[in-house]
């Protein structure tokens, strides 16, 4: 540019009006500010400048100064004191402010200041005034920040606009009614009749405005839509007349005549179709011209086809009509253009629910969009692969998606994760497959995997009996592989703790034999135990883990014992509680011991026991639930003993010796915590109390409520005598209609001083909740000499389990 | 539509357009939240986004970024036509449009957006149309001597 040009335009600029010139000045001094600080000093002089601007009244300067306040508004800064200026400036003659004026109003008020309620009569002046321009500078800021009040106040003058002006004007008051029904939805009824006639103008601007009012009013009130749907027919006309013109330059797009407007109608079309078989019968065969018709090559055509399959879609459609839909978006799904790609996946993801069979056939194509480069279209085409999983693809679908799952991004990974486990669940052909998946997922993805996925998995595992031998196998290999995922390695830990006998054993049909031992086994868990890697709660499971082995493996319990016992004084609390634990059941416990680690029952998903928040995953049901193979105790006696036993049974009410006071609660702390341990659930320290005390000999009993009629009682007997007692039996006797189960003592040698004691469980099933009562008799050799002597105990109240008794 | 905004690829806004009610704090934080995940994308990504309950569709032209938050209902793709429908608007206007363009007369932008685009709605669909408008408007603006002798407010 020659300075003779600069200074005639510099020039015109300043004969006219416009705020450019002063407002580019301050805008060129902005920029040039070289730090943050340095504009905010800019900016403040300005400000003020402006401010002294407005102070002074009319000077010629109003408009360049609210300019420049725009602007400064623009970069971020305060500009609330332009409020006032802006509704001066609204109320000014002078079309140059007046436009300056509006858009301050519609940047710097919105209707939360009191302010906007200022400008309701210059908008309403406005809205009549002789100038078109300055009427549309009115239309445009009403429905830009018009306020509910503000368009209850205005709302008759824009429905007078709708009808008697032209299109210019009409077609900003259609919409500025559109923005009014919005805020004042009540208000609807006042546009609904003009907005029908406008439907038969000519102007695409004026069509445009009424398609949308239309559509509005419709979702809106569905009277209102029934009243529309006799417009289908008019609507129809319409787009046929877009579709098959000839080429009008002043609408055309890429070959389209107005697409902006075809889209607008096919959605209204696809409102008044929906669920109303008369409208969509009129408009199928113009969407079958469409879908056919349309050239997809450019952006704009694609739009029309793409709002076009939507209302297929959801209108309803003839069968032939519907597949045509479904093939134009497995077309798009080939397009070069990502965004076509992604529209198409979006509509499928729609459809996938009701048209299942359809989208089926594109599976390949879906799959392949997975490896595109572009993670939104990835997201995509992972939601239409979980959708398309079904019985019959579940194998290959799960290659794709494991292979996905290596290498997709790791926004992705946590939602790949759980479809994978979900379409699995759902789908499994075979439970090994399902194990195998999961622990794949879990090598892959274990950190991004949900808490719920251990004892999900480990539910699993025990449910599937048969494969507790591969299981165990597999993931011992994991393990020794890579200890980093913690879920796996959770898993691992439990199931090596539980199955470490099958581990051992070596041989498995499924998988290739490796000789383990019971020290390669114990390192590994070491390994876990020791590293820095293992989260607190994954230590927690080997220390578990190794424990359990005390009783599955033969000749390491030493070593066993002593990494429990190192554990004893480790840092972390939960930890140190476990070790102080399992010692005190290697010591102290060491008879329960067996009872205590064997195998797990099969866990129900939905039991108690399932849902223990504990993240660790630590689930232990008392393990005196489950029925063990039981010798039938020592009912080997002459029935007719027993006889004698029932019928002394029969309701005698002797009174009550004086008895020892029943102890209350002689758990120590220790025991207490390990039966916390093992019930987790709500098992409180179980009293213990005395039944007999004669010569030495003590019984003391425990009971223990597992259901409504079922009662375990353990009894426990102990010797206080010099001498110990030697074939020491129990029997017991219960009301006919109670069922008795013995299970085995823990021996028949009771150790003299207390050194010792034997226990004895029985397991009662009371089904008509009759009153308990129990009769024992006890047997016994002591120094040479025989004795036998007989407990009754009359009744176990349900909730403590404290029985009163009477020994005779 | 629910906002349109223009940015740079620096991060520096250059026009806000909104077409709710919303307070100046959920502005600035939806023009941060929407400029952060716009400028990282790379160059030839898809053009559409999902963010919170709306639809995100932008596109770069030169220096600049247009970009427009829909609600669901509305459709992406006529949405990238009308974004280059204002960018050739305004291309008309200038004369092969550049950043600094809009930067120094933004408030020309603003009145190209308002005949092009009302309450988040098309009002016209005719290029010619608008261009029309705008010059018409314009010549309204008042010479120095007209603006001193109409009689003030």
């Amino acid at each position: 540019m020659t300075d003779f040009l600069n200074i005639a335009l510099l020039f015109i600029q300043y004969t006219v009006m416009t705020p450019s010139v002063r407002l580019q000045e301050m805008i060129r001094v902005i920029r040039s500010a070289r730090t943050q600080g340095e504009e905010r000093g800019i900016i403040q002089r300005e400000c003020a400048d402006i401010r002294s601007q407005f102070r002074q009244g009319d000077n010629g300067e109003r408009s360049h100064s609210l300019a420049k306040l725009l602007y400064v508004h623009m970069l971020g800064y305060p500009a609330h004191f332009g409020q006032m200026e802006c509704v001066r400036l609204i109320a000014s003659p002078r079309y140059s402010e007046k436009r300056i004026g509006y858009l301050g109003a519609m940047m710097l008020l919105d209707e939360k200041q009191d302010a906007s309620l200022l400008i309701t009569n210059s908008i309403k002046n406005d809205l009549s005034h002789s100038s078109q321009y300055v009427q549309s500078l009115a239309l445009c800021t009403l429905a830009c920040m018009g306020s509910a009040e503000m368009c209850r106040d205005l709302a008759p003058e824009i429905e007078r606009l709708l009808r008697a002006s032209h299109s210019y004007i009409k077609k900003k008051a259609t919409l500025c009614a559109v923005h009014i029904i919005r805020k004042v939805p009540e208000l609807a009824e006042l546009f609904t009749p003009s907005a029908r006639t406008l439907l038969s103008e000519k102007n695409h601007g004026v069509l445009h405005g009424a398609v949308v009012l239309i559509t509005e009013l419709c979702e809106r009130n569905p009277d209102t839509l029934v009243q529309f749907r006799k417009a289908v027919p008019e609507l129809v006309q319409i787009m046929k007349g877009l579709v098959t013109s000839s080429y009008s330059p002043e609408h055309n797009v890429a070959g389209i005549s107005d697409p902006f407007l075809q889209v607008r109608i096919l959605r209204l079309l696809r409102i008044l179709g929906h669920n109303n078989d008369t409208a969509s019968d009129a408009m199928n065969d113009l969407l079958a011209q469409v879908a056919t018709n349309t050239d997809s090559s450019k952006t704009a055509g694609s739009a029309v086809l793409y709002e076009t399959v939507l209302t297929i879609m959801d209108i309803n459609s003839e069968s032939g009509l519907r597949v045509l839909a479904v093939n134009i978006l497995g077309r798009f799904l080939l397009n070069n253009d990502r965004n076509i790609r992604y529209i198409s996946m979006t509509s499928l993801q729609k459809i996938v629910q009701t048209d299942h069979n359809a989208v089926q056939r594109h599976r390949g194509t879906i799959v392949d969009c997975l490896k595109d480069q572009d993670t939104s279209v990835k997201r995509r085409a992972l939601e239409l692969s979980l959708a398309l999983v079904s019985a019959v693809n579940i194998r290959s679908m799960m290659k794709e998606l494991l292979i996905f799952l290596s290498v997709c991004p790791p926004e992705l990974r946590s939602q790949t994760a759980s479809g994978i486990f979900n379409a699995a669940e759902r789908y499994s052909p075979s439970k090994r497959w399902h194990i195998d998946t999961i622990l794949h997922v879990l090598t892959t993805a274990g950190g991004d995997v949900r808490d719920e996925t251990v004892p999900n998995l480990i539910q699993l595992i025990t449910t599937a009996s048969e494969l507790h031998c591969y299981t165990v196998h597999k993931l011992y290999r994991a393990l020794i592989k890579d200890i980093a995922q913690q879920s796996l390695v959770q898993v691992a830990c439990w199931c090596i703790g539980e199955y470490g006998d099958l581990l051992l054993k070596g041989e498995c049909e499924e998988i290739e034999p490796v000789q383990v031992t019971e020290d390669d086994i114990l390192d590994a868990l070491e390994t876990v135990l020791q590293s820095h890697m293992s989260s607190p709660a994954t230590r927690g499971f080997a220390l578990t883990a190794t424990m359990k082995l005390s009783t599955r493996i033969t000749d390491n319990v030493d070593r066993i014992r002593s990494i429990v016992s190192i554990y004893g004084s480790c840092i972390d609390l939960e930890l140190q509680q476990r070790a102080v634990e399992y010692n005190a059941l290697f010591k102290k416990y060491d008879h329960m011991r067996a009872a205590v680690l064997e195998r797990m029952p099969v866990m129900d998903k939905n039991s108690p026991g399932h849902t223990n928040g504990d993240t660790s995953g630590e689930i232990k049901e008392p393990d005196t639930s489950k029925p063990k193979p039981v010798e039938a105790g020592l009912l080997s006696e002459p029935a007719s003993q027993v006889c004698d036993l029932l019928d002394l049974l029969g309701g005698t009410d002797t009174p009550l010796q004086p008895s020892p006071a029943p102890t209350s609660t002689p758990t120590t702390t220790s025991s207490a915590d390990l039966l916390d341990l093992l019930g987790g659930l709500e098992i409180k320290p179980v009293p213990t109390v005395s039944v007999y005390e004669k010569n030495g000999l003590s019984l003391k009993i425990q009971c223990d409520k597992q259901t409504e009629t079922e009662v375990t009682v353990t009894l426990i007997a102990s010797n206080s005598t010099q001498n110990d007692i030697t074939n020491f039996t129990l029997q017991a006797a219960v009301p006919k209609s109670v069922q008795l189960q013995m299970k085995a003592p823990s021996g028949n040698v009771i150790p003299a001083h207390g050194l010792g004691q034997v226990t004895q469980t029985v397991l009662l099933n009371n089904p008509n909740k009759v009153s308990l009562k129990m009769r024992i008799r006890v047997a016994y050799s002591n120094q040479g000499a025989m004795h036998q002597d007989t407990v009754q105990i009359d009744s176990f109240p349900s909730a403590a389990c404290q029985p009163s008794f009477s020994p005779l | 539509m629910r906002f349109l905004l223009l940015f740079s690829r620096q991060g520096k806004l250059r026009l806000q357009k909104w077409f709710t009610a919303l307070s100046d704090r959920d502005k600035k934080k939806i023009i941060r939240d929407v400029m952060q995940m716009v400028l990282v994308r790379p160059p030839k990504s898809c053009n559409f986004l999902q963010w919170r309950d709306l639809k995100i569709v932008y596109r770069r032209y030169a220096s600049l970024y247009f970009c427009c938050g829909l609600e669901q209902g509305d459709n992406e793709l006529i949405t990238l036509e009308l974004l280059h429908r204002y960018v050739e608007l305004l291309d008309q206007y200038f004369g092969n449009v550049c950043e600094l363009d809009i930067i120094f007369n933004f408030e020309k932008a603003y009145f190209i957006l308002d005949e092009f685009i009302i309450g988040g709605e098309v009002q016209e669909t005719s290029k010619a149309s608008v261009a029309k408008s705008m010059e018409e408007a314009d010549s309204l603006q008042e010479t120095m001597e007209e603006y001193l002798n109409k009689p003030t407010y």
